[in-house]
């Protein structure tokens, strides 16, 4: 009964918790400015499924796509094993679905377990990846300390889980072959089997060994959840609402702003009537001036660094990283919502995404090459951000680089970004 | 679009019709030639321009191009954030392309490309836009091109740049790739080609400023790509990718063994043009 409750209190506490931090995040994403990306719902659908559930963009690069795909499925899969749990730890029974489910439920623990065994390898093998090998994409100027530690958190985490979990059933295993016999068959556990054999005999022990990999299991779990929205982590989530809300236009394609079709056309034609519900500032100076998209973008990124890793101002040594883009995003983008929290809608703490988190030097530095959104494998577009505050810095302060303000005088003087008149555009003709 | 009658257009002299003079004789072409800004004033690039107007010269397509009323589509002030800028310059074009009632549009640039067929039907100009390596893909298709009887590229080793506004964003890969698959040539793929294609560093205003500090330029370190692959020619679709990927091969000083040359010098070349 004592457990029952103390679970009862944990399931219902880590539910109310993390249920209190999405709530912030979707407030949060809901700051950015309005833009609809909710029409052709069967096309996203289809981007949904291909992308993020299946994973086709991870592909590019084999090994690290594969050892992600054993860690995503073994998640996904494992955790039908806490359905039982919950459910378990709430009645106070023990391994209800055994009886009912008969071979099928030997079959599923025995493939939960070769999935839990792969995801640790899997896991041991990304450490050493980051901290061994230590592969360029997981360095960078916004590669910092908290960052990297999230990195190597999520892997222990995910390590000390699937051993609770096998170490879970290697009692429990143990446990009724001494009392029971045979009971449990041990094709429902190929892995911890073997460590059972390893066990002592002492029927107490095991009890309480059981046990205590039960509770560290289910409370790890919560304790994981919990920590998803302080972690880059939260892509196993955000991943499937930002694909299925990813851009259907052409990479290329830029979206022409309505407020200044307005202006434009009011300048062409007196007589324009402009479209309401378009005015404020062009362009992005702080997170809220970006659209809503950018900054589940931002939720979304789970540092991978595989924009960085392809971009050619970053390749050659420029300060432009897209993955820093989207991190100071997230970073001021909490900010932000701790300021509302805290001190309300009226507080101004006098800072802004561009200059405080990111720099003119970055932002003029991207060839609009599209890379980044290429190889993102959850469709993050990094480069919106980049041109929403360039249009800032353009269209609001006037403050372009010299020789972007000579190019944008002569296509207004003479229809061309160079100092050529416009009457000289058809010499070529006359000269072949 | 109609063949003129055929002639031995190889030997007749390069006329290059504007839209004011067809108006002005009641005439309408099959097809708008927009040639573009670098088309129009950069020296390298006009004879870029001249090959594709000798190649629809030959083909005998009804083309014309619109000359003096040609203006900047505003591509390079969007990418700037000039949003202003780029809006103004395109209700301009698209009033003068409306008043032409042009219908299909062919651009030499994959800049102007993509602004004319992604981002101008948002503003009232719908056309039907293609790049010129798809007009060359389509008269190789049809066999209007046959690539047999002018220079031979025969044991050239050429290396296709990707344009990021015709490979990624457009998903164009292969109609540049078929001008270059006919020659007979032997063709080499760099390892960041297609979708991993490296940007020459141009794109997003970048031609006209200069690059922010770094350890190297971004055409150099694509013209050490190419060099690696030990081309003899590396072929281009796009005069900006051309400017800087001349500059790049120019700094390793390798431009006698290395010629930057457009799909579309290649196919005039080719065909004897």
């Amino acid at each position: 009964m004592i457990q029952q409750a103390l679970f009862l209190l944990l399931l219902l506490s880590a539910i109310t918790f993390f249920s209190k931090n999405s709530k912030k995040i979707v407030r949060n994403i809901r700051l950015g400015r309005p833009e609809n990306r909710s029409d052709f719902p069967a096309e996203r659908f289809k981007i949904m499924l291909k992308v993020a559930f299946g994973q086709t963009k991870m592909a590019a690069r084999p090994i690290p796509a594969l050892l992600h795909f054993f860690v995503y499925a073994g998640f996904i899969i494992i955790n039908i094993e806490i359905i039982e749990i919950i459910i378990d730890g709430i009645f106070g029974t023990h391994r209800i679905f055994a009886k009912p489910l008969g071979s099928f439920y030997t079959f599923l623990i025995a493939a939960f377990e070769w999935l839990a065994l792969s995801i640790i390898l899997a896991c041991a093998i990304f450490l050493i990846r980051r901290n061994v090998i230590r592969i360029k994409r997981f360095f960078g100027v916004e590669m910092t300390a908290w960052p990297r530690s999230d990195a190597n958190y999520i892997l222990y985490f995910e390590i000390i889980l699937m051993s609770a979990f096998l170490l879970m059933n290697a009692a429990d295993y143990r446990l009724t072959q001494l009392t029971y016999g045979e009971a449990l068959s041990s094709a429902a556990f190929p892995v911890s089997s073997v460590i059972a054999s390893h066990l002592p005999e002492s029927t107490s022990s095991l009890y309480l060994a059981e046990r205590f990999f039960w509770w560290l299991h289910i409370t790890g779990i919560f304790i994981f959840l919990n920590y998803l929205p302080y972690s880059k982590h939260l892509h196993i989530l955000m991943a499937f609402p930002n694909t299925y809300y990813s851009s259907l236009t052409p990479k290329s394609e830029l979206n022409n702003m309505p407020s200044v079709t307005n202006e434009v056309k009011a300048m062409l034609d007196p007589g324009f009537v402009p479209e309401p519900g378009s005015t404020g500032s062009f362009g992005a100076r702080d997170v809220t001036d970006l659209s809503w998209k950018s900054l589940m973008d931002a939720y979304t990124c789970t540092e991978c660094g595989r924009c960085t890793s392809e971009c050619p101002a970053n390749i050659t040594g420029k300060l432009l990283s897209p993955r820093k883009i989207m991190m100071d995003t997230r970073d001021r983008l909490t900010e932000f919502g701790r300021n509302l929290d805290m001190r309300g809608s009226e507080y101004n703490d006098g800072k802004n995404l561009l200059d405080d988190y990111i720099t003119r030097e970055e932002i003029w530095a991207c060839t609009t090459c599209q890379a980044c959104l290429k190889a993102c494998p959850v469709n993050i577009d990094p480069m919106a951000i980049i041109i929403d505050l360039r249009r800032y810095i353009v269209m609001e302060e006037s403050k372009a680089p010299s020789s972007i303000n000579n190019m944008f005088n002569n296509i207004e003087n003479n229809a061309a970004p160079w100092k050529y008149s416009a009457s000289d555009r058809l010499n070529w003709a006359k000269n072949s | 679009m109609d063949n003129f009658p055929s002639t031995d257009s190889k030997n007749e002299p390069l006329v290059v019709p504007t839209m004011a003079e067809l108006a002005a004789k009641g005439q309408q072409p099959d097809i708008l030639f927009w040639v573009g800004c670098a088309g129009s004033f950069d020296e390298r690039a006009q004879r870029i321009t001249i090959a594709i107007c000798k190649i629809l010269q030959h083909v005998g397509i009804r083309y014309a191009v619109l000359g003096t009323e040609e203006s900047c589509t505003g591509d390079p002030a969007k990418r700037a954030g000039n949003e202003f800028l780029f809006q103004m310059q395109a209700f301009t074009a698209i009033e003068v392309l409306n008043s032409y009632s042009i219908k299909k549009i062919v651009t030499g640039c994959p800049h102007c490309f993509n602004t004319l067929k992604n981002e101008y039907p948002g503003l009232g100009g719908n056309y039907e836009v293609i790049h010129h390596s798809e007009l060359i893909q389509g008269l190789i298709n049809e066999g209007r091109l046959t690539q047999a009887d002018g220079e031979s590229f025969k044991g050239k080793k050429i290396t296709f740049h990707d344009p990021c506004y015709l490979g990624r964003g457009n998903k164009i890969y292969e109609a540049p790739r078929k001008a270059l698959e006919v020659l007979d040539a032997d063709l080499v793929e760099m390892k960041r080609c297609k979708s991993n294609g490296l940007c020459c560093g141009a794109g997003g205003a970048q031609l006209f400023k200069e690059p922010e500090p770094g350890h190297r330029d971004i055409n150099i370190e694509r013209a050490e790509e190419i060099i690696n692959t030990r081309a003899d020619i590396v072929a281009v679709s796009c005069p900006f990718c051309m400017t800087m990927l001349r500059d790049g091969i120019k700094h390793f000083e390798k431009e006698p063994e290395i010629t930057v040359l457009d799909i579309a010098e290649i196919t005039a070349k080719a065909n004897n043009l």
